[in-house]
């Protein structure tokens, strides 16, 4: 029955046989530490006060261990782990290079933030039904797509973080619960069962499935007849996956129904897996396709940031208004694939960094805000100034990041894509991200104004005594805040991290390479 | 037989988006399963037909030593149908418990989310 | 479906199936089957004596609930292959051993661990759907 029996195997034709160290761990511990806290939590269910304290420790170790992988990757490039050692291209990777790790650390901290802000949020029946153990999962899911070097694994992940997903949007079974999952599920699995029709057509042409080996016999000209459709079909799914226009209804629809701890996490997470798996499949994987897409990638950017600014103008609700403000960040980011250069895809990343944290950030401050009003409408705001000032600050300095006005850190990136498309003389994206900006510094102001400045619309009998915003509430807000600001005033470690991730994606040599080292 | 199963993939794509298009929840289930049976079976044919022969290598070789059957669609298939049956399972249950709290299966009239009469937003600062 | 005959043999058909799931289980690694199936055969016995003698004799008999079986099976899964980090290998390299005991060598893998934390977890999630389901027929 062993393995190790009959004849002398020579096993070095198919499984990895130099040791690892310990050091090589640190590829999939942002995966397995996750997944370790969820089953723990899952058996030490009844015991609901070591949900919250357990999962920020997992969450801790996960930021740690992801901000090693960014350093190491930054100092010695692309590295990879085959699974149960056996070699690529037939056995699965992981393989990180400068954007998944960026992407993966990113994704530690804004999960860690939004779980310290759950602490407040999140009553006690929601961590019975496993509210952090869903959230734990999505987590692994989400760094997993970020570090998976095998495209089916990728739709694995998708699958993982959606259906945790499921579980938290729908955790609590409200009726708008329900309403807003329902229409959120059938999109979403809509969209990964077409990116699964894809992964079976580039399996069905080029024989294998591992991202390297697909990049070599993609720049080799190896691929035949149907890749348009198949890339089609991946165009479709990501962007459905990240909310582009005209594929973007479902998720204003949905966001705002389930807590806002969910929401931030969703807003900050799940669009940009859409994004991450966009630039990876159309820019390292099939460049010729991303080239292909790119007019279409244009038009869609602009679409989205236009519809995006106006639904973010044209709602009520607050949390349904930070829906569109997610909607019109992706646009943003998306014109740096439709420019496609070293620069614009530069921008885009640091764009997509910036949207993970600051959206995040935007739909925590509306949690905040619509709890101490006592209502999510417009309508009913006000006070919030003489209320909370500490609230005040923070959510100045929300609405001038995700305007992308100074000192806070959108203005870089898109001041990069700005230049990036004059330079392409694509003067409309110019002029429309232009217009988004300040459609959106209006909408936003118009929040900021009227939950603020505004005297109080509600009388205190009607929503009961004054609540007093916690500490677990405000300190989320307050480090987005200040990381947002920080990288507003010293961006170049930002940006060259973007940058050298852009210049990553676009050679893709040094990738391919350290997955199939003899070529 | 290529041939033959392509058409039935064609055939199946087109009923789940048909089903896919109604406004009936259940009918929407309905079509997100038969669209999951269509990837596999898509799956399963990109994989080519060569053999019946299971892909087994005989113990002195390094590489099979006739022509075998792929394994990998089958794996692939195999997660890609547990995935599709716990998203149906799941889909199912939601929709189940839609229709109870909102007495509809008309996703025209689940409007709870989306208000119908939504607030146009203030006009003026 | 509560008949005399029903409720009087479901037990043991019950025990028969879980003795043959985790007959599959550990044939799982050579020869077909393997602890998904067997996890799904054990989960179809907790759902025949739920349906012959009701859903509160299985969760009595479960002794745990269903949801902590798929947590420890997740936690052993990992567990199994985080092990090869000692052997200096990727993460779910299957390590063997030979267990000598009674005068019989038992082989013992990581993939075996792996295969039972399916088990586990499927056992302890379908169990969970399908309990919940027959609870709520009863009402």
């Amino acid at each position: 029955m062993a393995a190790a029996g009959v004849t002398k195997i020579d096993r070095s034709l198919a499984m990895v046989t130099e040791a690892l160290s310990a050091w090589d761990w640190l590829v999939i511990a942002p995966v397995a530490l996750p997944f370790l806290g969820a089953a723990a939590l899952l058996i030490l269910r009844k015991r609901i006060a070591w949900h919250a304290p357990a999962s920020i420790g997992v969450m801790l170790l996960m930021l740690a261990a992801n901000i090693g992988l960014l350093i190491r990757v930054w100092n010695e490039g692309p590295i990879h782990m085959a699974m149960g050692s056996w070699l690529p291209p037939f056995g699965i990777v992981f393989a990180v290079d400068t954007l998944g790790a960026i992407f993966a650390t990113i994704t530690a901290f804004t999960g860690l933030v939004c779980a310290i802000f759950a602490t407040a949020e999140v009553e006690a029946t929601e961590y019975r039904y496993g509210y952090f153990t869903f959230y734990l999962l999505m987590l692994a899911g989400v760094t997993g797509a970020f570090l998976t070097g095998d495209i089916f694994n990728l739709y694995v992940w998708f699958e993982v973080l959606l259906i945790s997903s499921f579980g938290l949007l729908a955790l609590g079974s409200n009726p708008i619960q329900l309403d807003g999952t329902f229409k959120y599920a059938i999109l979403n699995l809509v969209a990964t069962t077409l990116f699964l029709i894809s992964v079976g057509l580039i399996y069905g042409i080029a024989g294998t499935l591992n991202m390297a080996d697909l990049a070599v016999k993609a720049r080799s000209g190896e691929l035949a007849a149907p890749v348009m459709s198949f890339g089609a079909l991946l165009t479709f799914a990501f962007l459905m996956k990240a909310a582009a226009f005209p594929l973007n209804a479902w998720l204003p629809a949905s966001y705002h129904v389930t807590r806002s701890t969910s929401a931030a996490l969703f807003a900050a997470l799940l669009t940009k897996v859409g994004v991450y798996a966009l630039l990876r499949t159309l820019v390292l994987l099939f460049p010729e396709l991303g080239q292909t897409f790119a007019p279409i990638f244009l038009i869609a950017a602009n679409a989205t940031m236009l519809i995006g600014a106006l639904g973010l103008l044209a709602s009520s609700d607050i949390r349904r208004m930070v829906g569109w403000a997610v909607i019109s960040g992706i646009g943003v980011i998306l014109v740096g694939l439709g420019i496609g250069e070293m620069a614009a895809l530069s921008g885009a990343i640091a764009y997509a960094v910036h949207s993970m944290v600051v959206m995040a950030g935007l739909y925590l401050l509306a949690g905040a805000m619509g709890w101490l009003s006592g209502s999510d409408s417009l309508f009913k705001m006000g006070g919030l100034a003489v209320q909370s000032p500490g609230l005040l600050l923070c959510g100045l300095g929300i609405v001038l990041a995700t305007s992308g006005l100074p000192p806070f850190s959108g203005l870089w990136p898109k001041a990069i894509l700005v230049e990036a498309a004059l330079s392409k003389n694509a003067y409309l994206t110019v002029v429309v991200i232009l217009v988004n900006g300040l459609l959106t510094t209006i909408a936003l102001g118009r929040l900021f104004a009227f939950g603020f400045w505004r005297e109080a619309q509600l009388e205190r009998t009607e929503i009961g005594a004054t609540p007093v915003l916690s500490m677990s509430r405000m300190a989320p807000i307050a480090i987005i805040v200040m990381v947002s600001l920080a990288f507003g005033l010293y961006p170049e470690p930002w940006l060259a991290a973007s940058r050298q991730a852009a210049a990553g994606l676009l050679d893709g040599a040094a990738y391919i390479n350290t997955v199939l080292p003899e070529g | 037989m290529e041939t033959v199963l392509s058409v039935v993939v064609g055939l199946l794509f087109a009923s789940a988006v048909y089903l896919m298009l109604s406004l009936h929840t259940i009918r929407m289930l309905l079509g997100v399963v038969l669209l999951g049976n269509a990837v596999n079976l898509l799956i399963f044919t990109v994989g080519r037909f060569r053999s019946d022969v299971p892909p087994i290598i005989p113990v002195d070789s390094y590489v099979p030593t006739t022509d075998v059957a792929n394994p990998l669609p089958q794996a692939l298939i195999l997660t890609a149908i547990v995935i599709s049956f716990s998203f149906f399972v799941f889909l199912l249950v939601l929709a189940y418990r839609a229709y109870q709290d909102l007495g509809t299966d008309d996703s025209d009239k689940m409007r709870l989310a989306e208000p119908v009469e939504d607030d146009s937003p203030p006009r003026g600062y | 479906m509560r008949t005399v005959i029903f409720r009087t043999v479901a037990p043991f058909l019950t025990a028969l199936m879980i003795i043959f799931s985790i007959f599959i289980l550990l044939r799982g690694h050579n020869e077909p089957g393997g602890g998904f199936i067997g996890g799904l055969i054990a989960a179809s016995a907790n759902a025949v004596y739920g349906i012959a003698c009701g859903v509160s004799p299985v969760r009595r008999s479960l002794r745990f609930h269903p949801m902590t079986i798929a947590g420890a099976g997740l936690f052993i899964a990992t567990l199994a292959g985080l092990a090869s980090i000692f052997a200096k290998a990727g993460f779910l390299t299957g390590l063997w051993t030979t267990v000598h005991l009674f005068g019989q060598s038992i082989d013992l893998s990581t993939p075996l661990f792996f295969d039972i934390g399916v088990y586990l977890v499927v056992l302890g999630t379908f169990s969970s759907i399908g309990l919940a389901l027959e609870e709520r027929e009863v009402e």
